[in-house]
């Protein structure tokens, strides 16, 4: 299908289609890692701007590498060190790099909603790389990528995802991307962190682990910030580990074909063990990969395909 | 200061009228009402043919953000604002630059209402010194320059035994103590309801019960002290049932519900645009259809604006970080009149009742009436007529409307204050 929209703000927005259509193109961009010289001039001339407002390591380098593979001018701008930090608005910083002419600007902010601001104000594509709580659509599409590509297909496959719900971005957009593309969800955790009305969105709730990890297809484990103590959400990181976190003894009651994955970076011995995170079930390091060709697939949609 | 207002469906919820006659207003009172009067030499004619003529409104709820804040909004900008919008009076709240804490703010706002303002100024006293809910506001004093009410609004005197002193302290004033009911702790960080929608868009939310918890708290103050309690813009069908309960055990406790949170639900915030942030956030969809009842029912006995001009620049960016608050005066009376009258949802005599009664009564202010001798404050309403909310058109100084583009009929086409015509 022919791609039409001018940003990526959420997957809650995208037609099950419009997945398809991003997971198959990153298919497609996934050789081009394999290659000796990595490159192709799909954006040739383009320029992508990465306008970071909150650290990240890991999505930014994506979106990066990215963009040069696909022969795009890649400029990163965070926040620190920038006008940001003089006191600039949001928005003037925004309007001040639109003044550059880019073709894309990748967003990654802190409040919820601002990718969706910043694509209200400006006329080149808008990419949301992640915004307060709300949603992390590259990331969803990366893991429905790496599910797809282990799994063979998506359409009823179960899904548990565990953890910090309530403050995960990844966690909404896999839900709606999840759900669109047929796979039965279910959320669980302690109940301090599971969002209100979550049963809305179409999940199954549990706030057993063992009872909603027992016939996951994938387990998706969410990382928990060490600060959620201090809201009151757990009593200690301790008790979080010893109840919710995934060891190799809970693992041995999962199906022997579960996909483990994790949005990193990872509290190794909080959610997550060593030997689980390291073992023959993790696809952590698969996501990684995808990641790049997913966000390739992004760029060229919105970029390349799109002004064709 | 006189007017002889011809013709026009008069509807006075104080003494029952609703019938088409003639209003001879005479020196800034209201001198007769009667079918076939004929004007004194010198004293204009309006004719009302058509239209509906009422006590003027009176806004118990706004922010008129001067002293301090003039950028936002002025004394003469809000007021000709809420003539615009078919008021003829508006309570200010104490929440400006300095605080309206002691007598010579309150002289002050007095002066400059004088000076340039359109419409009546009623200021509201605040409850604590600064706001800071720690010492009383000299709250005698407060009364005797001219303060109508008391209230924090903005804040809540989260500290039950000084918010209870407050209350017995007001009692030989006779002025009510308006309670902004937001408990802070669990309001939290939380920037709109809680519930699917801040669920889906990842904003923090506040339970309805961050309201409900204070609302309990301040009608039990009341029952233990006697005194007149006011709940500012009451949000919840939990607040609404607590009112109502409180009211038939003979508290006095009353209530007034803003026209955004009759109207709108928190599926508005799914914009993203700040102008649907405010404190208490917009409800859901049950919490709407309560109010509406107690609207109707009387639970709810004014319809207040809570208009809060805000500067655009605080009102464009993220949503997390834009300041609570609408502006109200010139959208409350059309978006009521379409939205909830003409759909049968409140009959006309009673939304004039929570305009003018309501208000007046609970604030024991003059006016809210067109009986003989009763300040001659009209407002006209024509129920036909076609509006759209332009922004750019306001008189407000500050354009933060979540109506922006909405559109209907039924307006106020006439603002009469002290028997002189302010709007238009």
């Amino acid at each position: 299908m022919a791609w039409k929209r001018k940003d990526l703000l959420s997957v809650r927005e995208l037609e099950p289609a419009e997945i398809t259509d991003v997971l198959d193109t990153a298919d497609s961009m996934t050789e081009i890692a394999s290659r000796e010289v990595k490159k192709v001039p799909a954006l040739r001339g383009k320029t992508v701007v990465n306008l970071f407002y909150e650290a990240s390591t890991r999505t930014r380098t994506s979106f990066e590498i990215a963009g040069k593979w696909l022969s795009a001018d890649v400029i990163n701008f965070s926040a620190s060190g920038s006008s940001a930090e003089k006191g600039e608005s949001f928005l003037d910083t925004a309007r001040n790099i639109e003044a550059m002419h880019p073709d894309v600007v990748v967003v990654r902010h802190k409040a919820s909603g601002g990718p969706a601001l910043l694509a209200r104000h400006l006329r080149c594509s808008v990419v949301n790389a992640g915004d307060g709580a709300h949603e992390h659509p590259t990331q969803a599409l990366l893991d429905l990528l790496t599910v797809r590509q282990k799994k063979g297909h998506l359409d009823g496959l179960n899904v548990t995802i565990v953890g910090d719900v309530l403050h995960s971005r990844v966690a909404r957009s896999n839900i709606h991307g999840m759900r669109k593309m047929g796979m039965t969800v279910t959320v669980a955790g302690p109940p301090t962190l599971i969002p209100p009305a979550c049963q809305e969105l179409g999940v199954k709730v549990s706030h057993r682990l063992e009872e909603a990890i027992e016939h996951a297809d994938v387990i998706m484990m969410l990382r928990l910030q060490h600060e959620r103590m201090l809201g009151g959400f757990i009593p200690s990181i301790r008790e979080y580990s010893r109840v919710w976190g995934l060891g190799l003894a809970r693992l041995r009651h999962c199906r022997p074909d579960v996909l483990i994955m994790h949005p990193g970076p990872v509290n190794r011995g909080v959610e997550l063990a060593p030997e689980v995170a390291d073992g023959p079930y993790s696809v952590i390091l698969d996501q990684v990969s995808n990641g790049v060709a997913v966000r390739m697939a992004v760029l060229y949609l919105l970029a390349g395909s799109r002004a064709a | 200061m006189s007017l002889l207002v011809r013709n026009g469906r008069v509807l006075d919820p104080g003494s029952g009228t609703d019938a088409v006659q003639d209003l001879l207003l005479l020196d800034g009172r209201v001198a007769r009402l009667g079918t076939g009067l004929t004007a004194p030499d010198g004293v204009e004619v309006v004719d009302a043919t058509g239209r509906v003529v009422c006590p003027g409104f009176i806004d118990l709820h706004a922010h008129l953000r001067e002293p301090g804040q003039e950028y936002k909004e002025t004394i003469a900008s809000g007021t000709r604002a809420a003539a615009a919008g078919g008021y003829t009076a508006v309570c200010c709240m104490a929440n400006t630059q300095p605080v309206n804490d002691n007598r010579a703010v309150t002289d002050y706002i007095l002066a400059r209402a004088r000076a340039g303002g359109v419409v009546r100024v009623y200021p509201i006293g605040a409850v604590t010194k600064n706001l800071e809910g720690r010492n009383l506001a000299e709250m005698a004093e407060l009364a005797e320059a001219g303060c109508v009410a008391y209230s924090d609004d903005g804040r809540c005197v989260t500290n039950a035994q000084l918010y209870r002193r407050a209350m017995e302290y007001a009692l030989p004033f006779g002025l009510p103590v308006i309670s902004h009911a937001e408990d802070p702790d669990l309001a939290a960080a939380g920037v709109m309801h809680e519930g699917l929608v801040a669920t889906e868009l990842g904003l923090a939310g506040q339970p309805a019960a961050t309201e409900e918890v204070m609302v309990a708290r301040d009608i039990l103050l009341a029952e233990l002290t006697g005194a007149h309690l006011h709940i500012a813009h009451i949000s919840t069908a939990g607040s609404v049932r607590l009112v109502r309960e409180a009211r038939a055990r003979g508290v006095r406790v009353t209530a007034e519900a803003t026209p955004h949170h009759l109207l709108l639900t928190d599926e508005a915030v799914r914009a993203w645009d700040p102008n649907t942030r405010m404190a208490p956030p917009l409800r859901g969809k049950r919490d709407v259809e309560a109010l509406r009842e107690g609207l109707a029912d009387g639970t709810i006995e004014a319809v207040a604006t809570d208009h809060a001009p805000h500067e655009t620049s605080e009102k464009e960016g993220e949503f997390a970080l834009a300041a609570n608050g609408v502006v109200g005066l010139e959208t409350a009376v059309p978006l009521l009149l379409d939205r909830l009258v003409r759909p049968g949802h409140l009959d006309l005599p009673t939304l004039v009742a929570r305009l003018t009664t309501g208000p007046a009564g609970l604030l024991r202010l003059p006016g809210g009436s067109l009986a003989p001798g009763a300040p001659a404050d009209v407002t006209i309403l024509d129920l036909e007529q076609p509006w759209a909310v332009d922004p750019t058109a306001f008189q407000s100084r500050s354009r933060n409307t979540p109506f922006a583009g909405l559109g209907g009929r039924g307006a106020p086409v006439m603002t009469i204050v002290g028997g002189v015509r302010v709007w238009p």
